[in-house]
């Protein structure tokens, strides 16, 4: 027997699925019902697309960087989603997500967060829509993020501090989840990346794909034509499948830049794709970090958004199937071109999006005089300032 | 009937409960493992969960998290608790259950995990994150060697999933007391009754209840109303918090004693 929803249950070749707990299913399901109804609701897409231009400030502008490209002999154009309410492209998701919650009639919300920028994007609809908000955050990312709990607290969240592990990103994601399992008849789990559990995976894809319609208009319009490369860095996946997947059928080579910490070669690192194996992690197959006995190693990042030992599906999934490609940077080359852009363009990039810079920075002289690369600008560097000052 | 169907089976006539305690293997160590098991069983437990510890249960609350972290820290792995299994079976014929998340099962290889299993004497898996509509091949896996499913159905488990996760099983229902992780509770939650009522309504395989039972009044309780009682949390805790080894195993010994008198209430 196989009912409709097992049907569609997310799959991307081999990754994907929905591996949780039973007490989670029946949630999924309404879930998953909820956001094909909606998606299909021209009312719905008039009420997202509303929030995203009058409340959110989008479109975002795409920027000729003209220093930044004198630098590395190519045209390099920064996607601004930084300057998105909140200052980094999480908001996008949290209001698509938002809508829904209230749809189905759910009052509260729960989120991890890793860099905190998708905690206060979710206290930032919380606030908007009057709802009841708790955000997991480990202790470590507590002490590096400390700008954005402020920000929590002022929207009005509750921060959980997660203790276990090494107190990053995939703590917070357990805790998050099981605090969804003990609430789940009143609760909303807004997942701030395109991992987890189907619908999670497509459905955050679906309404970060903003970044990438957005780009496929403004690009014409400003340069002629389609870009001809796009760069983003990649933790759970979420900023840059929403620049790729609208390009998905298109000539333009998609690269999405992963964590390399200390180095692949050391193990410390949050690189799934370039030195992970096929596994389950937090409800869906993909690649991930682990040992022989499918113990999750941890990972490691000086960027917390990036700092996780997993990646959503389809990135597992357009890896394995070669249509985009992907590459690492160490943090130390996120950490100069963090200073880079600061001291070129008058931009500070938050940490994660430095590792998509890093690599075109890297890479200079190796691109075309006239070749067009846009990258992904996720976020702004405010709540990186203060831990940076401490690294340098 | 396999040995589980049968262990319910026989407890059934003099209106009994089965009692089944679930333990973390290895900790304290994988060694002492055997041991409280063996304690366990003798003490009047029916059927013997053990668990494969993994570094994220999402199922999971303090009390085994932390129980599943040290076993990982005094290094068990996974043919470790199966040589520890195997030792068990060697004095004591109570059936045993592995529970565990699936990732570990899939990096060891799932039809080499199910061989292995079967080969140490282990009747029975439950996999805690792996729900019937991901389980097809799995199932397949399993009945070829002959190893019993165990699926959770949820108090939000709705009825197509129901029949779904009666269908896949060949063991026993495990039916979660609550929404929410393991742990142990004070109370029983009012709408147990019906919880179970809502399975037994599709299925004549044993139903036994989990997750939150910690006292010998609540396994009384549940026994009521279902076949069975399954305590976890209580006894983890238990074998964490005692000084030495021979206290660990006389408390242990004393409080399984009392929960397995509670059944025959
Ligand atoms: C600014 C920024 N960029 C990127 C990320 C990484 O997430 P994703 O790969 O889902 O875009 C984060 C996560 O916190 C972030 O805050």
């Amino acid at each position: 027997m196989t009912t409709e929803t097992e049907q569609r249950s997310g799959r991307f070749g081999r990754y994907g699925g929905q591996y949780v707990p039973e007490t989670l299913m029946g949630a999924l399901d309404e879930l998953v019902q909820a956001y094909e109804q909606a998606w299909a609701d021209l009312e719905f897409h008039k009420e997202l697309e509303y929030y995203w231009r009058y409340y959110a400030g989008r479109p975002t502008p795409l920027y000729l960087a003209e220093r930044l490209s004198d630098l590395c002999g190519t045209q390099v154009y920064l996607k601004r989603e930084d300057l998105n309410h909140t200052g980094a492209h999480k908001l996008n998701n949290t209001l698509g997500q938002v809508l829904l919650a209230r749809r189905m009639g759910k009052p509260r919300l729960v989120a991890e967060t890793g860099a905190g920028q998708h905690g206060v994007a979710t206290a930032t609809v919380g606030a908007l829509f009057g709802m009841e908000t708790v955000v997991y955050m480990g202790v470590e990312d507590i002490r590096r993020q400390r700008l954005n709990c402020f920000r929590m607290e002022l929207l009005g969240a509750r921060i959980e501090p997660v203790e276990s592990g090494k107190g990053t990103l995939k703590d917070a994601t357990n805790e998050a989840i099981r605090d969804w399992m003990a609430n789940v008849e009143n609760t909303h789990y807004l997942m701030g990346s395109v991992c987890g559990p189907h619908p999670y995976p497509t459905m955050v894809r679906d309404f970060q794909s903003i970044i990438g319609q957005e780009v496929r208009e403004q690009c014409p319009e400003q340069v002629g034509r389609l870009p001809d490369k796009l760069v983003a860095c990649v933790g759970g996946g979420s900023n840059s499948i929403g620049l790729f997947y609208p390009f998905l059928d298109d000539d333009v080579e998609l690269i999405g830049v992963e964590g390399a910490g200390h180095g692949l070669h050391t193990g410390e690192h949050s690189a799934p794709l370039a030195a992970g194996s096929f596994g389950i992690l937090h409800g869906s197959a993909s690649q991930i970090m682990q040992d022989e006995d499918g113990q999750i190693i941890n990972a490691h990042s000086v960027a917390a958004g990036l700092d996780y030992p997993g990646v959503g599906p389809e990135h597992a999934y357009l890896h394995e199937s070669g249509r985009a490609t992907y590459v690492s940077v160490t943090d130390e080359q996120a950490l100069a071109a963090f200073d880079q852009l600061s001291k070129l363009e008058g931009i500070i990039p938050a940490l994660e999006a430095a590792h998509a810079l890093a690599w075109v920075i890297e890479q200079a002289g190796n691109f075309g005089e006239d070749e067009v690369i846009v990258i992904n600008l996720s976020g702004r560097g405010d709540k990186d300032a203060a831990e940076v000052k401490s690294l340098l | 009937m396999n040995s589980i169907q049968q262990t319910f089976a026989s407890n059934r006539p003099a209106g009994r409960g089965v009692l089944v305690v679930y333990v973390t293997a290895g900790d304290p160590s994988l060694e002492e493992t055997v041991e409280i098991v063996t304690t366990v069983a003798d003490s009047g437990a029916d059927i013997i969960e053990l668990g494969i510890p993994y570094s994220d249960p999402l199922a999971d609350g303090p009390t085994i998290q932390g129980a599943s972290q040290r076993a990982l820290e005094a290094g068990a792995t996974i043919q470790g608790v199966f040589d520890c299994a195997a030792q068990i079976r060697e004095r004591t014929s109570i059936p045993l259950v592995i529970m565990t998340c699936y990732n570990p099962i899939l990096q060891f290889g799932p039809e080499t995990f199910v061989q292995e299993a079967s080969k140490v004497g282990i009747d029975g898996i439950l996999a805690s994150d792996l729900p019937p509509s991901e389980a097809e091949q799995w199932c397949a896996v399993a009945a070829e060697y002959e190893l019993s499913t165990v699926f959770l159905v949820a108090p939000t488990t709705p009825p197509q999933r129901v029949a779904r996760a009666v269908e896949c099983t060949t063991g026993f229902v495990y039916a979660v007391a609550r929404p929410g992780v393991t742990g142990a509770r004070d109370e029983l939650p009012e709408d147990l009754k019906d919880s179970v009522a809502r399975i037994r309504q599709v299925t004549d395989l044993p139903i036994a209840v989990g997750f939150g039972i910690s006292t010998p009044q609540q396994v009384a309780a549940v026994c009521e109303i279902a076949d069975g009682a399954i305590v976890g949390s209580a006894v983890v805790d238990i074998i964490a918090e005692a000084s030495n080894h021979e206290a660990r195993l006389q408390q242990v010994s004393r409080f399984v004693s009392a929960l397995a008198a509670a059944t025959r209430q």
